[in-house]
């Protein structure tokens, strides 16, 4: 089916979300739609989808103007969507799952379910998943997840099928599995638009792509268009991907950690003997699909989560005893990985929030009453001086862009003096712009000497800034390795594979985002 | 948070030794098995040592209408109680001998254990006092005092399923009674109160949701200030129109018992569960339908999505905001039927707040049945016991404060939210407005 | 709040999406500031059109149930100025009795009469405020305790117990009596408190529960001999030694007593905790957000136990201020309906330290006008509980309020696209029409 976009426009107040946005998929086409954070990608999908009616200009099916009260006009006419994040319930079957608003039924609104199951098989027989149609979807990897998500939409017979950053919470192995997915529907006849703005991805993928800046088409461009040139249309200007950085010269050890296990309240194993170390003034990044014990490992560097066994010492001394608040004393930086959930107060002003972890320190506080002035006064500086976009520091902080909120927090955490840093995502979310001020500003605090652990699920910025690389796969340690690493390697290494496996492996076998990478080197 | 997301399991070579570690590190459950040794205790050292030797506990199991009658059955109390506690302390060690090779036992256990606690409970109240323990009243008066606890508890269930809690229940039993007692008396009809109720509780259900869906008002205020809403309401017409005019507005209707022929025959069972007004057999379809729609219908699957995620359920063309109105505004008609039950249903004219906390009870039934009508049935049953037995206890006269026994409901759903009775699980979006 | 606040804001993109799955009522609590801000945002117009509506509504209850009104109605067609002239009177006089019965009464034999309403309303406010106050304290920090009930009823025990059965020096006995309120109400919110810190056992519910246990342990205290003291099977206790009562401030003819004083100073205290001190800024961050507090290294179950102690103790001093200043005796009824009141109250008071103050006198005023009411016009005290609960739902939905009287409002717009949008909108409105709440650091305004 083609799907065709004429003017849409979709405006939220006065905030132009989309502005006339015109975009044609052809009949079996794999379409991407390359956008930042914020271009307005979602909106658009959720348009298309008939979650939002469109403020101006038409959606046209096979030439057809079409109107949509709601998703499901949408499905009806043939459109599928596979969300983000999955619109699954955790507690449902994969059946209940795939047939939810669509149920078979028998007698008085009773739900056949011999025939919902039916259905399932046959659909996964026709692509070759393995998904069990009686399994909870909570107990189901992501990846079976995103399975799921997909036989939903073919269920209901789509033509047309959105996929939204499809590949955010997948390994490189998983997404090879996707693309093939992805390439087996083309085959059918299913036109697929496909969000993202992973680069590599889409010139891998994508028969053609469409880039979308700030609610607005920019340009179209093919595979074959180079990643800087996809870059700069993209954010607008020219872009470096890469951050220049001087060597890492290690001082003396200054984290260690030996032996380390965290076990959930319900006793499944997060984190599981996991030893590193990491040397003054030296950047160590830890690599891995979301999920896979890096947040757990932060969580218990600063305290939050209690270790069932293993150390962690801070120059020399045992951080076990210590609480949150006596570790964030004694000088660890922490910016979590969500910045919304756990590094800032929406509803607490900029000011509020730059105090957030010193609130009781001196000088902002005497322990029992707080010195709002000194507060002030100090956030107003440390703002500026890193380029914080705002109006004053006693608005709320969720009027500024996420962008300008992740620097508050990297303001409070880089203000003082700190024997660690630990960083979570520290660009999730935040615009291109952004991201190069806090790579600089990381490599910054390397190079006063601050030991720096950074997790991160973008292998681009992993390899960015990594001087060594350490690798999770469930809960573990899979290897750690030269900040230079082979891309494919780490993909192996992240799907669980040691890293020397991973290496002969990789060498006789390249992964297509592997070798979307070597091209662009050749390129270069 | 990251616990819900699972690792990918694309390449599960090292998946092995993970797995064994899970099993090795799950924590003993000593919860219940220590619970069941403290009761068991206190069955053989309280019930059945504190028993004056040579006394008898006399029970009775049936009343003089019914339709076979028994002898009144005398047992030596100390043996009975002795041989009770026994029965309760093996099970309290199989409890034990379970939770260490950590094999789970069926929900007969506690079941189980829980009738011989109440049996031994009994035999040391009823020791030596010379008067009977009236099971048949007991247990038939256990089940009319459940009857409005079911109600709302079922009201409470549909509510909070499809995402919308409900702190009005009380509320809406409250407003159920006075309907019904108001239409029933002007029509000389109690029927006609029982038609009437639903709609008092439905129109108080219908503020609930219309605040809830249209404003997003927080749904627990809502519900706090429409049970002010309605005690001011009904109390200001009880002042006013019902003792001005009582004899038009106010007067006692009483639906009739209805004995199904037959099934009301059987002994102790027949009395206690089929002989019984409509309300009662209303409350057995009630409940049985639900408990196969919530979970087996496309009404049903459709509702649990709604309150689960309300967002998967609009992308796949669910309307939210309406499948909450309509199931909110149902839930609380099914309450406002339950309130009938004080008024027509037992007879009596209305009377202020005679709700008394009851909607309360039934929020806690419905919590500690795990929002699943069969469980909250069985909660609502043995909150009605208790009460039941702190009726009958205090006309017999037994050294245990019938005040105990009338907050035990309260003190045990305390227990089960604070995680002691297992995990408590509500829907996912329940109280979270629906926001495109 | 101009258009422009609306462009500061991020692009929808990066604001938090739908609500994920999981966490249940504690999603709930996290939408509470939601609530509380859609409350916060609501500016005085919006109260005044509030209690507008509500005295309409308790207008046409009063003119429904009056017999006078009804026999005009009978002749409508007929003579229709009878109705409506009947109808004004019988509204007149009950809102000038309520008026009257709160404020000034110029009806009255003496001067001194005249303004014993004024002090009547002081009296019924005392402990509206306190628990009000206690109340509020939850909801700024993300709890809804729901048990102001509860803790009121156990104040009120401990306070008449010490006020009863010791013998102690004047203002020793006070002191004990009123601390003993305190402390019961502490203990009732407290374990609420610990076990949602210690369990995460959710507050409403076992807030809830805890009011009804409150309720029997006090019908079974109250048949204890040794309790009571007074010698004989009524269940009500012996009254509280003089030494042990909140003085009087007028002299004879009036109730009005030191409580007053207390309930300002309160009001003072928790403004100086909420908006100035460390221990209130750990409070209202678990309130927005559990998560970044913990972060941020605040002890969270150890603040959330506070939270509820601290509005428990609140509460138990509403309780022992209401026995020791105006009751005297402790009996099963102690409590009234004063627990739901406070929530009433602090949901006025936009949950803020002055504007639980003044909801407090408003309903206070409204229970003192209430009495009057019924003596003389025999329109029954009940109806209060009608016109305060409408006042309540009304302010928290002001776009209701603005469409009753068809006026143009931000909100009225259906389809909102997000709660930040909306956030920024609240703000920037609340500080435009409400001078009073300006100056107040914000508190409101979360996200997921």
């Amino acid at each position: 089916m083609k799907l065709q976009l004429k003017g849409v426009t979709k405006r939220f107040g006065t905030f132009t979300a989309n502005d006339q946005i015109d975009l044609t998929v052809q009949p079996g086409e794999i379409h991407a739609l390359l956008g930042e954070n914020g271009a307005g990608k979602s909106t658009l999908m959720n348009t298309i989808y008939g979650l939002y009616s469109p403020d101006e200009g038409e959606i046209l099916l096979d030439d057809e103007p079409v109107r949509f009260s709601g998703p499901g006009d949408a499905v009806a006419a043939g459109i599928g969507m596979v969300h983000q994040h999955f619109m699954l319930i955790p507690v449902f079957s994969v059946t209940e799952s795939v047939m939810l608003g669509y149920e078979p039924t028998k007698g008085p609104g009773l739900i056949d379910f011999t025939e919902a199951r039916r259905r399932v098989k046959e659909i996964s027989a026709r692509f070759g998943f393995e998904v069990d149609p009686e399994a909870m979807i909570e107990d189901l990897p992501v990846g079976a997840q995103q399975r799921v998500e997909i036989i939903k939409a073919l269920s209901r017979d789509a033509k047309v099928l959105i996929l939204d950053e499809p590949t955010a919470v997948l390994t490189p192995q998983e997404t090879d599995e996707l693309i093939s997915i992805m390439r087996q529907l083309k085959a059918s006849g299913t036109s697929i638009l496909f969000i993202t703005h992973k680069l590599r991805e889409v010139r891998a993928i994508a028969d053609k792509i469409t880039v979308i800046r700030r609610g607005k088409v920019v340009g179209e461009a093919t595979p074959e268009s180079t990643e800087t040139e996809l870059a700069s249309l993209m954010v607008g200007r020219e872009v470096s991907l890469t951050t220049q950085k001087e060597p890492a010269q290690p001082g003396e050890t200054a984290l260690s950690i030996s032996g380390l296990s965290v076990v959930s309240a319900q006793g499944k194993t997060l984190l599981d003997d996991v030893s590193l170390e990491i040397a003054r003034g030296e950047i160590l990044c830890i690599a891995g699909v979301d999920g896979n014990g890096q947040t757990e490992l932060t969580e218990a560097i600063l305290g939050i989560r209690e270790a069932a066994a293993g150390t962690i010492t801070l120059d020399g001394t045992d951080l076990g005893p210590k609480s949150v608040k006596q570790r964030l004393n004694s000088g660890i930086g922490f910016v979590p990985e969500d910045r919304s959930t756990d590094g800032v107060i929406a509803g607490f002003s900029i000011t509020e929030n730059f105090v957030l972890d010193q609130y009781d320190q001196p000088p902002y506080s005497n322990g029992v009453a707080m010195k709002h002035e000194v507060m002030r006064a100090a956030a107003a500086e440390q703002t500026s001086r890193f380029d914080v976009r705002l109006g004053t520091v006693d608005d709320p902080i969720s009027t500024l862009s996420g962008g300008n909120q992740q620097k508050v927090v990297l303001a409070r955490e880089l203000s003082r003096d700190n024997r660690l840093l630990v960083a979570s995502q520290p660009t999730r979310g935040v615009d291109v712009g952004s991201i190069e001020f806090i790579h600089r500003t990381l490599i910054e605090e390397r190079a006063k000497g601050t030991p720096c652990l950074i997790v991160s699920t973008e292998l681009d910025e992993v390899l960015n800034l990594a001087d060594r690389i350490a690798v999770m796969y469930r809960g573990r340690i899979i290897g750690t390795v030269p900040g230079d690493t082979d891309r494919d390697v780490l993909g192996l290494m992240m799907a669980g594979v040691p890293a020397e496996e991973a290496k002969a492996q990789a060498a006789t076998h390249h992964t297509v985002l592997g070798e979307a990478d070597a091209e662009a080197e050749e390129q270069a | 948070m990251s616990e819900q997301t699972t690792a990918p399991e694309t390449t599960a070579v090292h998946a092995e030794p993970l797995e064994q570690a899970e099993a090795r590190l799950q924590p003993i459950r000593w919860k219940f098995p220590v619970t069941y040794i403290l009761l068991g205790l206190l069955s053989l050292l309280v019930f059945t040592l504190l028993i004056p030797s040579g006394a008898v506990t006399q029970f009775r199991v049936s009343t003089a209408n019914d339709f076979i009658t028994f002898d009144a059955i005398n047992v030596p109390s100390f043996g009975t109680a002795l041989v009770l506690s026994i029965l309760q302390l093996a099970l309290a060690a199989w409890a034990v001998y379970a939770a260490v090779h950590r094999i789970r036992l069926g929900a007969w256990h506690p079941v189980l254990f829980g009738i011989l606690f109440v049996l031994a409970f009994l035999v040391y109240a009823g020791a030596g006092r010379g008067a009977f323990i009236p099971m048949v009243t007991l247990l038939s008066g256990a089940l009319m005092l459940s009857v409005p606890l079911i109600f709302g508890a079922m009201c409470g269930l549909v509510g909070e399923r499809s995402g919308i809690i409900n702190i009005a229940i009380e509320g809406q039993l409250l407003a159920g009674a006075f309907l019904a007692a108001v239409a029933a008396s002007f029509f000389t009809s109690a029927y006609v109160g029982l038609l009437a109720a639903p709609f008092a509780g439905a129109a108080v259900g219908a503020l609930l949701v219309w605040f809830a869906v249209k404003y997003h008002v927080n749904q627990i205020i809502v519900g706090v200030v429409l049970n002010v809403l309605v005690i001011g309401l009904t109390s200001f017409f009880y002042s006013t129109v019902l003792t001005q005019n009582a004899e038009l507005w106010n007067t006692r209707q009483q639906l009739p018992r209805l004995p199904i022929p037959g099934l009301s025959q059987i002994p102790i069972i027949g009395p206690v569960l089929f002989n019984h007004t409509i309300l009662v057999y209303l409350m057995y379809v009630i409940v049985f339908a639900l408990s196969i729609l919530v979970f087996k219908s496309r009404w049903g699957l459709r509702m649990r999505a709604v309150g689960e995620h309300p967002k998967a359920a609009d992308t796949v063309g669910i309307n939210v905001a309406r499948t909450r109105v309509i199931n909110t505004i149902l839930a609380g008609a099914i309450a406002g039927m339950g309130g009938a039950y004080f008024t027509v249903g037992q007879g009596l004219a209305f009377g202020q707040e005679m709700s008394a906390g009851q909607g309360f009870i039934a929020l806690a039934a419905m919590i500690l049945g795990r929002w699943n009508p069969k469980g909250a049935l069985l909660a609502a049953l043995l909150f009605g016991f208790s009460t039941s037995l702190g009726q009958t206890l205090s006309t017999i006269g037994t050294p245990v404060p019938s005040e105990m026994l009338l907050m035990l409901p309260y003190v045990i759903t305390i227990f089960a939210v604070a995680g002691f009775v297992g995990r408590v699980r509500p829907p996912a979006a329940e109280g979270v407005p629906y926001i495109k | 709040m101009s258009e422009a606040d609306r462009k500061n804001d991020a692009a929808p993109e990066s604001s938090s999406p739908a609500p994920a799955p999981g966490g249940a009522l504690k999603e709930a609590e996290s939408r509470l500031h939601y609530a509380l801000r859609d409350l916060a945002q609501s500016s005085w117009v919006i109260t005044v059109l509030s209690i507008v509506v509500a005295l309409g509504v308790g207008a046409v209850l009063i003119l429904a149930t009056n017999a006078q009104v009804q026999d005009t109605l009978g002749y409508f067609f007929a003579r229709p100025g009878d109705f409506f002239s009947a109808s004004f009177e019988v509204i007149r006089d009950a809102y000038s009795a309520l008026f009257r019965g709160a404020v000034y009464d110029w009806q009255a034999a003496t001067p001194q009469r005249s303004i014993r309403p004024l002090t009547e309303t002081l009296v019924n406010a005392v402990p509206l405020i306190l628990a009000g106050l206690g109340i509020a304290i939850g909801f700024r920090s993300g709890m809804l305790n729901i048990g102001g009930q509860g803790q009121i009823i156990l104040g009120a025990t401990c306070a008449a117990f010490i006020g009863y059965a010791f013998q102690l020096p004047l203002g020793l006995h006070l002191l004990l009596a009123l601390m003993g309120g305190v402390l019961g109400g502490a203990i009732w919110g407290g374990i609420a408190g610990v076990l949602k810190a210690k369990t995460g056992a959710n507050e409403v519910i076992v807030t809830i529960m805890l009011n009804n246990i409150a309720l029997y342990f006090l019908a079974w205290l109250l048949r204890q001999q040794w309790f009571v003291q007074t010698g004989s099977n009524q269940p009500i206790a012996a009254p509280v030694e003089d030494s042990a009562r909140l003085f009087g401030l007028l002299g004879s003819g009036f109730r009005l007593h030191a409580g007053i004083f207390i309930a300002i100073a309160a009001t003072v205290f928790v403004w100086w905790l909420l908006e100035r001190s460390t221990l209130g800024f750990e409070m209202r961050a678990i309130g927005e957000n559990p998560e970044a507090a913990r972060t941020a290294g605040v002890n969270v179950p150890k603040a959330t136990a506070l939270v509820l102690i601290i509005g428990g103790a609140l509460c138990g001093l509403a309780g022992a201020a209401h026995l020791l200043g105006t009751e005297y005796r402790l009996a099963a009824g102690i409590a009234g309906t004063l627990g739901f009141d406070a929530i009433t109250v602090a949901l006025l008071g936009r949950s803020r330290p002055l504007g639980t103050f003044l909801a407090g006198l408003l309903f206070g005023g409204l229970r003192a006008g209430g009495v009057l009411m019924q003596a003389q016009t025999g329109t029954p005290i009940d109806i209060v509980l009608v016109l305060q609960s409408v006042i309540v739902l009304l302010i928290a939905a002001p776009p209701l309020v603005r469409a009753i009287f068809f006026l143009p409002g931000t909100d009225t717009k259906p389809k909102k696209p997000r709660h930040r949008r909306r956030a920024l909108r609240d703000t920037a409105s609340r500080r435009a029409e409400d001078p009073a709440l300006a100056g107040s650091a914000q508190g409101e305004g979360s996200q997921r």
